[in-house]
């Protein structure tokens, strides 16, 4: 079989003031028609940067400056601007991570494809209003005439990356490009864009590249993987063969620190190929004696208040909330999304409780109704036995609201950025009168740092100094400073990369053990919920549809809808072990 | 859509209240005004009976219902001063005013958006950092100073355009323009520019960070990774997407051109509505400065309805919220 696209000894260099940076060092690759090559990575590892090479797109400061780029025989390095863009969309297609930002708001659909569908063959207004609803049914979108009406926010996330992928079909092209294809969406949905993309690579004999940072998709849909680290492809061959006896250090630790499925673990593999990045390995921590140690201690607020170490950590019921969409005057004109229907579950002191769901399935708003971020319009709410959501003044709720934290998802956007991780951190130990004066703040805050793996000399620091997994660190030493029973954790580790996500994992595991610490887990991943949660609620559309211990679920689901989801997990089946 | 239009009408009705409230307070708080009517020898009958006449003794409430009675159908009254029908000054004034106001706005939009998306696309060329050190001199200095150096330069210093004044008027029934005859242009060239100046820079920078940040955005990528041609990205995908924001503040600034135009037009002795406002102001003519405040409100009340609309008209996400 001829190789369609063929890449050799790539390097591509982004020149910035502190010295060249080289994003891809002496990659090779090739591409045959009818083949998904998948290439997978962490991020910074340079694998949508070669993407973005192939087409010509890199970002301004990047350049290729050494190395060929073969399409169908022909050297695409060199090309001028005109010729490059006779070749994109044309004969190579692009699809892009997030579909609700890679289409245009403002331009129907119709007026996109047969925008691209008239740039790339030479035909008449409505021969090309034709095409394009034939694209959109190709796609699997029906009632596609109706539907070039409409405008991109009329669409769901998946049906908004069908459209992304009609587009990139627009042109007929030979080779399409998905960065991160699926990254943005739902389990379920994954699911059918992968098939999607899969089938018309069959159909229309395709070479696809899928640019991933998720083995899961690497093993569901690809014929080969590339696995790329620091800019060099690492190893490269069949799936299976990867997958299953992966040769490289690199990738061995890789595939070890993607959550298992199918058994629990103790701990995370962690990656310790990656080295040099800051990022020290939780397991060389000092271990905290519960009984002597500062984090063990009650405050002065929770010594007066005397709380029962029976009752739950967390009690819910009949928890109900309904967001408006649009207000009107008249009760019946006003539309209301039922966010959480009716939920009830209690926690055990101690134990580790997962929240389970797809994206609007109101796992997070369950979290933030407990603690206290909303009001819900009916139900009860108890943190270790006391009813919080009385009188916000009272002692009582005020000692039971300490006793809870909470951690979020995004690292990013939930540190402040103009105050110092020092004022981070001590921040609820300031507000809670937790210590005698402010050296003694000080020494605590250095003392939490060292227990969450990142020392004391980051205090002085301020956060755009940090990684994402870094950062989410010092959101754990913030949440632990209040000194709580129970940290709320919302998709703590959904915005990091695999071997990033085991150390978290693992930090909170260790944390988890050594306070005797409650855990309301909330995340979207069931691999993740296996490997830390005790027992398990699957949510949807508001309401819970199954509470298990998490063997339970994942050996004999009761509820249809948790069958689905456990189906819809990516087959790991290839790695081997 | 049709609630929607009814709901900002009804908000415009509130406002124009609350501006005819005030307009009418004017009558009570700038002096007396049977004091600016009658002359020193005036007797304390002739005061007594002019009370009367206008209606000063009757109870506040009262008189600020006659007021918008007689305002909601065009009559503000006589002008202390000139002793004629405000109504009838102001439309007299008024093709002056908007005449210049169109002018101004159309150069300060065809310039901005332009330079706006020139200098957002080619960023680092020296043009366009020629461009952008320009327009600090359209922000920074007061009208007032850019008139008088236009006149100095162009009409005192090179002789190619009249100082001030509106000459070269063509009738058109009630309407006087100055947009038929080559004289007209003369006169209305400088002070037009004038006007747009703080304008086109403020549209200039607007539209330059608001194409800074679209280029950067994801659907702009994959509209070149499908190989549109570059001017199908800048001026489809990218400029629709700068025009919301731009459109609010366009919006706002018409307005602004009519209330400015009081100082071009005192600079150029342009005979339109801000020139009469400033000589009634000398004068405490009461009239005239009520009915002008309400002419004022009205204009910007109705420009942002108009901008709500075209809103709906180029933002597809608004129309559902508003439906």
């Amino acid at each position: 079989m001829s190789k369609l696209l063929e890449i050799e000894n790539l390097d591509v260099d982004f020149l910035t003031r502190r010295g060249t940076i080289n994003a891809a060092k002496d990659v090779s690759l090739q591409v045959t028609a009818g083949e998904v090559l998948g290439l997978v990575g962490e991020s910074g590892a340079g694998k949508s940067t070669i993407g973005n090479a192939i087409i010509d797109l890199l970002e301004s400061p990047g350049e290729v400056s050494g190395g060929s780029i073969r399409f169908q025989g022909e050297e695409l390095r060199g090309k001028n601007e005109d010729a490059m863009r006779r070749i994109r969309g044309d004969r190579i297609g692009m699809i892009f991570q997030d579909p609700q930002t890679s289409l245009n708001p403002l331009l129907r659909i119709g007026e996109q494809l047969v925008e691209t569908i008239l740039k790339t063959k030479r035909i008449g207004q409505s021969e090309a209003q034709k095409s394009a609803i034939e694209l959109l049914e190709s796609v699997g979108i029906t009632e596609a005439r109706a539907r070039l009406r409409s405008y991109p926010h009329q669409f769901s996330g998946g049906m908004r990356q069908r459209v992304v992928i009609a587009l990139a079909l627009a042109g007929d092209p030979d080779l399409i490009i998905a960065d991160e294809p699926t990254t943005a969406l739902d389990v379920s949905v994954q699911a059918q864009i992968l098939d999607l993309i899969r089938g018309l690579c069959k159909s229309r004999n395709l070479g696809v590249i899928i640019v991933t940072h998720d083995i899961g998709v690497i093993a569901n849909i690809a014929d080969r993987v590339a696995v790329m680290f620091r800019g060099n492809i690492v190893e490269t061959g069949e799936v299976a063969q990867i997958l299953g006896n992966p040769q490289h250090e690199y990738t061995k630790s890789l595939i070890a620190a993607v959550p298992r499925a199918d058994k629990r673990l103790h701990r995370f593999a962690s990656v310790d190929y990656i080295d040099g990045t800051g990022d020290q390995s939780s397991a060389g921590l000092q271990r905290i004696d519960i009984n002597t140690h500062w984090l063990g201690k009650k405050s002065q607020l929770q010594q007066t208040v005397a709380q029962s170490s029976e009752a739950s950590a967390i009690e819910v019921k009949d928890l109900s909330l309904a967001f408006k969409l649009q207000g009107a005057i008249l009760k019946r004109n006003r539309r209301m999304l039922q966010a959480v229907d009716n939920v009830s579950f209690a926690i055990a002191q101690g134990e580790a409780f997962g929240l389970v769901g797809e994206s609007g399935s109101g796992k997070s708003t369950v979290a933030r109704l407990i603690a206290g971020l909303h009001k819900p319009d009916s139900g009860s709410v108890e943190i270790i036995g006391q009813n919080v959501l009385g009188n916000q003044k009272d002692p009582l709720v005020k000692a039971a609201r300490l006793n809870l934290q909470m951690i979020f998802q995004d690292p990013y956007s939930s540190l402040n950025g103009r105050l110092r991780v020092l004022d981070i951190v001590a921040e609820p130990i300031r507000f809670y009168k937790q210590s005698d004066n402010e050296k003694h703040t000080r020494q605590l805050v250095y003392d939490l740092l060292d227990h969450v793996g990142l020392g004391g000399s980051a205090a002085l620091r301020y956060p755009h100094e940090f990684s994402g997994g870094q950062r989410q660190r010092i959101s754990i030493a913030r949440a632990l400073a209040s000194r709580p029973r129970i940290l709320i954790c919302d998709e703590p580790t959904s915005a990091l990369d695999v071997s990033i996500q085991a150390q978290i994992l693992n930090l909170l595991k260790d944390l988890q053990d050594e306070l005797g610490l409650t855990l309301l887990f909330i995340s979207h991943d069931l691999p993740v919920i296996r490997q830390m949660c005790d027992r398990v609620a699957v949510m949807r559309n508001g309401a819970i549809c199954e509470i298990a211990t998490t063997e339970d679920l994942f050996n004999s689901p009761q509820h249809e809808y948790s069958r689905h989801l456990l189906e819809l997990m990516p087959r790991m089946d290839v790695i081997g072990g | 859509m049709l609630s929607f239009i009814l709901r900002r009408l009804g908000q415009s009705v509130l406002v124009m209240a609350a501006v005819s409230l005030i307009s009418f307070s004017l009558f009570n708080f700038v002096g007396d005004p049977v004091n600016n009517m009658v002359g020193q020898e005036a007797t304390r009958e002739d005061r007594v009976f002019i009370r009367q006449e206008l209606g000063l003794d009757d109870p506040i409430p009262v008189q600020y219902f006659r007021f918008l009675g007689n305002a909601l159908q065009g009559d503000f009254g006589l002008s202390y001063r000139i002793k004629r029908p405000v109504n009838e000054l102001i439309k007299e004034r008024l093709p002056a005013t908007l005449e210049l106001v169109f002018v101004s706005a159309v150069i300060a939009l065809v310039f901005g958006i332009a330079a706006g998306v020139y200098t957002g696309i080619r960023r680092n060329g020296w043009f366009s950092k020629f461009i952008l050190s320009g327009s600090l001199v359209g922000v920074s200095l007061p009208t007032f100073i850019i008139g008088i150096g236009l006149i100095y330069l162009f009409a005192v210093t090179l002789r190619w355009l009249p100082s001030s004044g509106r000459a070269g008027i063509v009738e058109l029934g009630w309407w006087k323009t100055s947009f038929l005859s080559v004289d007209g242009w003369r006169s209305i060239i400088l002070p037009a520019i004038t006007l747009s100046l703080f304008q086109l820079t403020m549209i200039l920078r607007l539209v330059r960070s608001e194409m800074l940040e679209v280029m950067q955005t994801d659907y702009i990528k994959f509209a070149r990774a499908r190989g549109l041609s570059e001017r199908a990205i800048n001026f489809v995908h990218a400029l629709k997407n700068t025009l919301v924001p731009v459109i609010t503040i366009i919006g706002l600034n018409i307005g602004g051109l009519i209330a400015f135009s009081v100082i071009t037009e005192t600079v150029f002795q342009w005979p339109g509505t801000g020139l009469m406002f400033i000589q009634a102001v000398d004068f405490a003519d009461v009239p005239i400065m009520a009915a002008y405040l309400c002419f004022v409100a009205l204009v910007f009340v109705i420009v942002n309805l108009v901008v709500d609309l075209l809103y709906v008209l180029i933002d597809p996400r608004i129309r559902i919220a508003g439906r």
